[in-house]
């Protein structure tokens, strides 16, 4: 950087925030990043690998579209993904930064399958089927509980506390894994020979309860987060506390009852999945969704049925990627690669959506 | 010459169905892992080899990597079958509910879960396991073991005024082993190993270490080191990294001494000095013979395993480390157990709380143990036969479980 002597001082570059944006110039820079993410992908794809392109981005698709059953475990894994978004979404409205979505899932899981393992078989299947969801909904509602009562009354961070729950439930689940897996390597599927706390298979599939239950969340959360008192409530106390003590709202109270919520649906996402899904536990069970869930909740702005579009696309780029790997027999780092670079452009263009870049001289904006 | 004319259309008809046959295979492979993890290496390059030598192009065998032992299995089972494949095959123990679960829905593939034990008991006949019978050349790599011990014991560079650390109070030379789980396939490895190093050196004993996982470079150098400071001379290991002789060699380099047996692949090149052989899988053998049966439509065993006698098993390479003679001898055992002559659990040579066993009952069963039923009901087989237990004799996968004296497990 050699010394500036212009005056006033005026960068090379520099980032403002738009002002009003409009709806066309929003598709425009999204349109733009995904065709830049393109362009780069082809240049790796065609140098590193040695590969076509236009054939790899074929098999890309393959992975969701090629056949009716691929499309439909893409749908169920959105399923789960989708929901424990809907579930973080009335607590990062609240500014409440839940970061234990991943944990709220597991003890939700977990609950399912004890259930399962001590009352399968034993109690007819309505009973058990009940008994799953509540266990489920009251562990993961729990785990949300702790956490903010804490904040509500001592003001805990919650970000700590709730990523530090995670590797209790973790814990939990490996503890209760390993006890019922006795002399096996590895637990199995629970409940295998009598089936019972199986989702039952409607339309051939066990998951269609799952879609079933994804697709009426993400209206009735969109519903309550945007028409109810509840709602206003919650984006009265994330915008300020001290807005919302002013109006008269018991800040205390909405943290909790909004973290219990968000719990609860951890925990009904933990029962869909060991019922609907895997019919069994492991630590993986959420399979990091916890966390991914926040990135698909933060880009939506809380809005569930944008939600319901990034979950897609990031189903979409994982299945996407396995496919190439298989296909073309590359190492998963690759393929992993390629996805990676297309989700890269896509995040950063949200940033050009809100930004733009000024250079010092002639005004000339990119973006 | 219409004869001939027939004959030749017969001949081309005939050939044109081995390539139509040859055509119709395609396999499906389900791997745990990647190239990166020797195991799963192990079984690529035998999926190679037999599809080599079979003349399979490329394109009939699909590859999923790094598929957990989970729903994605199931998954990847079903997403082959749609991709047109008639095999499916899945490398790791605990896909094999999920194998099951896609045989049961598609009646008209066969599954093959490696290393899997219910395949007999399942009543599925388009389910199969297999697995070798490596617990042979876990043998020959005690035998190679306990060469070593022996020579260093007349050589004297061993003794008890030298290295005090390394007796036992009996006198028993000590030996190391590093196992992944407390498993019948763990413990039938070892016992093998431990009985192979005693047919050379009469007194010895073992200790195993548990690492609870089949791949902990850090879990499984750390058990190694342990060992040899308590004075173990010979470190044999059951998990699937190279940590163990990677340890053992960094300790004779500073001057103890220990050698190293390892396990899969040539330690060579991580132990040049330290390592002396590692008992392996031929997996080609059991994948030639799989694809062959398959391409015919023959049938294909429900259990399989083998060992020498048809090549499934060996060791690698002898370091140069290995006692002088090494090579003869372990050509005369690998020959005695080719031939029967030589039986590897041979009651003969071991005791069980000071008894000599004369029974013991093996159940096949396979449990649910978290609701402890049986989920596919086995028999309970007499596994002592003609003064010897028969190991992967009843089910491919192993089921020896006795602890025999003069070996002790570390509690967990």
């Amino acid at each position: 950087m050699s010394q500036n002597t212009h005056a006033p001082h005026e960068p090379l570059m520099r980032v403002v925030k738009r002002g009003e944006t409009s709806g066309r110039l929003k598709i425009g820079v999204r349109l733009l990043a995904i065709l830049l993410a393109l362009v780069i992908d082809a240049l790796f794809i065609y140098f590193v690998t040695g590969l076509n392109p236009f054939a790899v981005y074929g098999v890309m698709i393959g992975g969701t579209f090629s056949t009716t059953m691929r499309f439909s475990w893409a749908m169920r894994d959105l399923a789960s993904l989708l929901l424990i978004g809907i579930a973080l979404a009335p607590a990062f409205r609240m500014r409440f930064w839940n970061i234990g979505a991943e944990g709220q899932v597991l003890m939700g899981a977990l609950a399912t399958a004890a259930v399962m393992v001590y009352y399968g078989g034993k109690v007819p299947n309505g009973l058990l089927f009940t008994a799953m969801l509540v266990a489920s909904i009251l562990a993961g509602a729990l785990w949300g509980f702790i956490p903010a009562w804490f904040k509500a009354h001592f003001g805990t961070n919650e970000t700590l506390f709730t990523l530090m729950m995670n590797y209790v439930a973790i814990q939990i689940v490996a503890c209760c894994v390993n006890i019922w897996r006795g002399q096996a390597s590895g637990l199995g599927k629970l409940n295998m020979k009598s089936k019972a706390g199986w989702f039952p298979q409607i339309m051939g599939q066990r998951f269609t309860i799952n879609l079933i239950v994804v697709a009426v969340l993400t209206i009735l959360v969109f519903c309550y987060l945007r028409y109810s008192k509840q709602g206003y409530e919650i984006a009265v106390v994330g915008e300020s506390e001290n807005t919302a003590r002013y109006a008269g709202i018991n800040v205390g109270r909405v943290i909790i009852r909004t973290m219990i919520l968000s719990g609860a649906l951890c925990g009904l996402t933990g029962f869909l999945i060991v019922g609907g899904r895997d019919q069994t536990i492991s630590t993986g069970t959420a399979g990091g969704n916890g966390f991914t869930a926040i990135i698909v909740a933060w880009l939506a702005k809380f809005n569930t049925f944008t939600m319901a579009l990034i979950s897609f696309l990031l189903i979409f780029l994982e299945k996407g990627a396995a496919e190439i790997a298989s296909a073309y027999n590359l190492n998963d780092f690759a393929s992993d690669i390629i996805a990676g670079i297309i989700l890269f452009c896509i995040l950063g263009s949200e940033f050009f959506v809100n930004y733009k870049v000024v250079f010092r001289s002639g005004h000339k904006e990119v973006g | 010459m219409k004869k001939l004319i027939a004959l030749m259309l017969a001949a081309v008809l005939m050939l044109a169905a081995c390539v139509a046959l040859a055509d119709d295979l395609k396999v499906g492979v389900i791997l745990v892992g990647d190239e990166t993890e020797g195991y799963t290496l192990a079984h690529m390059n035998g999926i190679k080899a037999a599809a080599e030598a079979l003349g399979l192009t490329d394109s009939q065998i699909v590859w999923k990597y790094k598929v957990p032992e989970d729903q994605s299995c199931y998954d990847s089972a079903m997403d082959l079958v749609g991709q047109g494949c008639n095999l499916i095959i899945s490398n790791s123990y605990g896909h094999q509910t999920y194998m099951a679960l896609a045989a049961e829905e598609v009646p008209d593939v066969t599954f093959v879960a490696m290393t899997g034990d219910f395949a007999a008991i399942s009543g599925l006949d388009n389910f199969k396991n297999a697995f070798t019978k490596v617990y042979e050349s876990r043998y020959v790599s005690g035998v190679v073991a306990g060469m070593k011990v022996a020579e260093l014991l007349e050589s004297g560079e061993l003794a008890p005024e030298k290295q005090p650390n390394s007796f036992d109070a009996d006198g028993n030379v000590k030996i190391g082993y590093v196992g992944a789980f407390n498993y019948a396939e763990v413990v039938s490895g070892y016992t093998a190993f431990f009985l192979g190093i005693r047919s050379v050196v009469p007194n010895v004993a073992m200790e195993v270490m548990y690492t609870n996982s089949w791949f902990d470079i850090d879990k499984e150098a750390a058990a190694a080191e342990a060992l040899v400071a308590k004075g173990c001379v010979i470190i044999g290991q059951h998990a699937d990294s190279t940590g163990a002789p990677a340890a053992v060699q960094k300790l004779l380099d500073a001057g103890t001494l220990c050698y190293s047996v390892g396990y899969n692949i040539d330690m060579l090149p991580t132990a040049p000095t330290a390592a002396l052989t590692s008992p392996t899988n031929e997996w080609s053998v059991f994948y030639t013979e799989l694809f062959t049966a398959k391409q015919n439509g023959e049938e294909i065993a429900a259990d399989w395993a083998k060992g020498y006698e048809v090549g499934a098993v060996a060791i690698t390479d002898l370091g140069p480390s290995c006692a002088a003679g090494t090579a003869e001898k372990v050509a005369e055992v690998e020959q005695a157990i080719h031939d029967g002559s030589l039986k590897v659990f041979d009651t003969a040579t071991f005791t069980v709380g000071g008894e000599t066993v004369t029974s013991a009952p093996c159940d096949m069963s396979f449990m649910d143990w978290s609701t402890m039923t049986a989920i596919y009901e086995g028999e309970t087989v007499e596994a002592i036969v003609d003064g010897a237990f028969e190991e992967s004799a009843f089910r491919s996968a192993p089921y020896f479980q006795l602890r025999i004296d003069g070996i002790i497990e570390d509690a967990q």
